[in-house]
């Protein structure tokens, strides 16, 4: 036994090192109390939401923040407390999070007949929501930074250099790469939004990256984030659309059958206009989640092949350090892709809805 | 699937976080930084352009001093030239007028030792006339001191001029 908790030891020190994840609440409970471990709940545990957020578990110890949860329910009207206090199943006024069944992992509520119910608004602030929060405060902070430092001097001063400098050749590489060529006229208008969009989106990207607390959290690996970011550039591509946009979709230049009787193709250009941001949502959702799952799986290699005996398991260590030191490398780049591709089609689907009536 | 549907707490705080974060920033953060480098481009460009003409103006200058230190080289060398021609013109204007100079000098006094030759020479043959008449006077007071002797004189003289 005591061997086992010194390999603990050192296969989390490896983890630290590997970069990944902490999966070792759900992973060492699971080696001590039996064999076998369940990947799958592993992976889905950590990329999926959370109401407290969870740092580490040394020992049997677990450290975890505990985060707001707002419900409300038609019998109990507002309810606010902390996380805390619906530990290990726990209940709290009559909530608790349900362990199985549809809801899962979610805060439910017991109504007065005994009925559990999920309560009718939940806006508990969870992991991925404080993790959304940190990370606006964090790139609010940056940007701000930045701009004060523009600020404070003239146009005529040097350049500048360090951070700075670092954050204006990110942002004019977007400005000047996707938004201006993409775009074209009036490419100002959209700017702030785009910047903003790519921004979040890397900055979110690199936090999901990091292993501990203020990361760690699958922001953008989170279907409702980026549904609200394609909703958005939705609404960019679609509110300011010019009439030459709308003939498009509404009467596109095909042959007559094709639209008069049946409107065939207006309404698969309707359609179109929805596609656009589905594709753009899953792109992103997609992307980052199978990042994080690919790193999580692997870092599960270490703790399936524990009970193989030293030798198989020192050996597969080695090589599930190996992958996730190069799957971390290689989300590093996706964080910057997906966050480039994101914001160049928005872009793109604004420049196409900014179409000025051209003759054949 | 849980993971495929979007929850409404999530949206919520996403739509609240990100709509907060897009107002702040569009309001001070990316217009400032873009309009200031774009000034500054701006203001690289003006530089350059500044840069540009005062090079092409500094070149213009350099090529119009040159002008002006190949005009003023042949002007020194008209001038220098103009000096020699006077120069030359002058020791020759000189040397004529000291030559004609001379030679009117050497006339003058070449007439003035005529003059005094002639001078002499008459002296010479008064006081000579003089001494032989003085002579003659001596001797004849000796000599002609008969009336004879006078006209014996005066016919050899007579006779001597005849034969000359």
């Amino acid at each position: 036994m005591n061997s086992h908790t010194i390999r603990t030891y050192l296969l989390t020190a490896l983890l630290c090192l590997a970069g990944a994840w902490l999966p070792l609440q759900a992973s060492s409970n699971a080696v001590a109390e039996n064999k076998s471990i369940d990947i799958k709940e592993i992976i889905f545990d950590h990329i999926g939401d959370a109401y407290e957020w969870h740092v580490a578990t040394i020992g049997d110890k677990h450290i975890s923040i505990p985060l707001p949860v707002i419900v409300y329910s038609q019998e109990k009207g507002l309810n606010a407390f902390l996380s805390s206090h619906l530990h290990h199943g726990h209940s709290y006024e009559g909530f608790h999070i349900a362990t199985e069944g549809d809801y899962k992992g979610k805060v439910v509520e017991t109504l007065s007949t005994g009925e559990v119910k999920r309560p009718m608004l939940d806006l508990s602030l969870t992991k991925i929501a404080a993790g959304i929060v940190l990370n606006s405060l964090l790139l609010v902070t940056i940007i701000l930074c930045v701009s004060r430092w523009y600020r404070r001097r003239e146009a005529s001063d040097d350049a500048p250099r360090g951070f700075v400098g670092m954050i204006e050749m990110l942002i004019m590489m977007v400005y000047d790469g996707i938004i201006k060529p993409s775009v074209g006229k009036d490419y100002e208008r959209y700017a702030p939004y785009l910047l903003t969009a790519f921004f979040f989106i890397f900055l979110s990207n690199l936090m999901g990256l990091v292993p501990i607390f203020p990361g760690g959290a699958n922001v953008t690996g989170n279907i409702a984030i980026t549904l609200v970011l394609a909703i958005c550039t939705f609404l960019a591509v679609n509110l300011f659309g010019t009439r030459e946009y709308w003939r498009e979709v509404l009467w596109p230049d095909v042959p007559m059958w094709m639209k008069c009787p049946v409107p065939l193709m207006p309404v698969i250009e309707i359609f179109g206009l929805f596609t656009k941001p589905f594709a753009l949502t899953v792109r992103l959702f997609a992307n980052i989640m199978a990042g994080h799952s690919v790193i999580l799986a692997l870092v599960c290699i270490i703790f399936v092949t524990h009970s193989m005996g030293a030798l198989i398991s020192g050996s597969m260590t080695v090589v599930s350090v190996l992958f996730t030191i190069f799957m971390n490398c290689l989300e590093l780049l996706v964080a910057f892709i997906q966050a480039y591709v994101f914001t160049m089609l928005s872009a793109v689907f604004i420049g196409m809805s900014r179409v000025e009536h051209h003759e054949k | 699937m849980e993971l495929f549907t979007p929850d409404a707490g999530l949206l919520f705080w996403m739509l609240l976080s990100f709509g907060i974060v897009f107002f702040v920033l569009a309001k001070w953060g990316f217009p400032v930084i873009t309009r200031m480098v774009d000034d500054r481009k701006r203001f690289i460009d003006q530089s350059l352009e500044a840069a540009r003409e005062a090079n092409a103006k500094l070149e213009g200058i350099k090529a119009e001093s040159e002008a002006l230190l190949a005009q003023a080289r042949e002007e020194q060398r008209l001038i220098l030239k103009d000096a020699a021609n006077t120069r030359d013109r002058i020791i020759e204007e000189a040397r004529e007028k000291a030559r004609t100079e001379g030679a009117l000098m050497l006339e003058e006094a070449r007439q003035q030792i005529q003059h005094e030759k002639e001078n002499a020479i008459r002296d010479i043959r008064r006081q000579t006339a003089e001494m032989a008449v003085e002579v003659a006077e001596k001797i004849m007071r000796t000599n002609l001191a008969t009336e004879r002797q006078q006209m014996d004189l005066v016919e050899r003289l007579l006779d001597e001029v005849e034969k000359n």
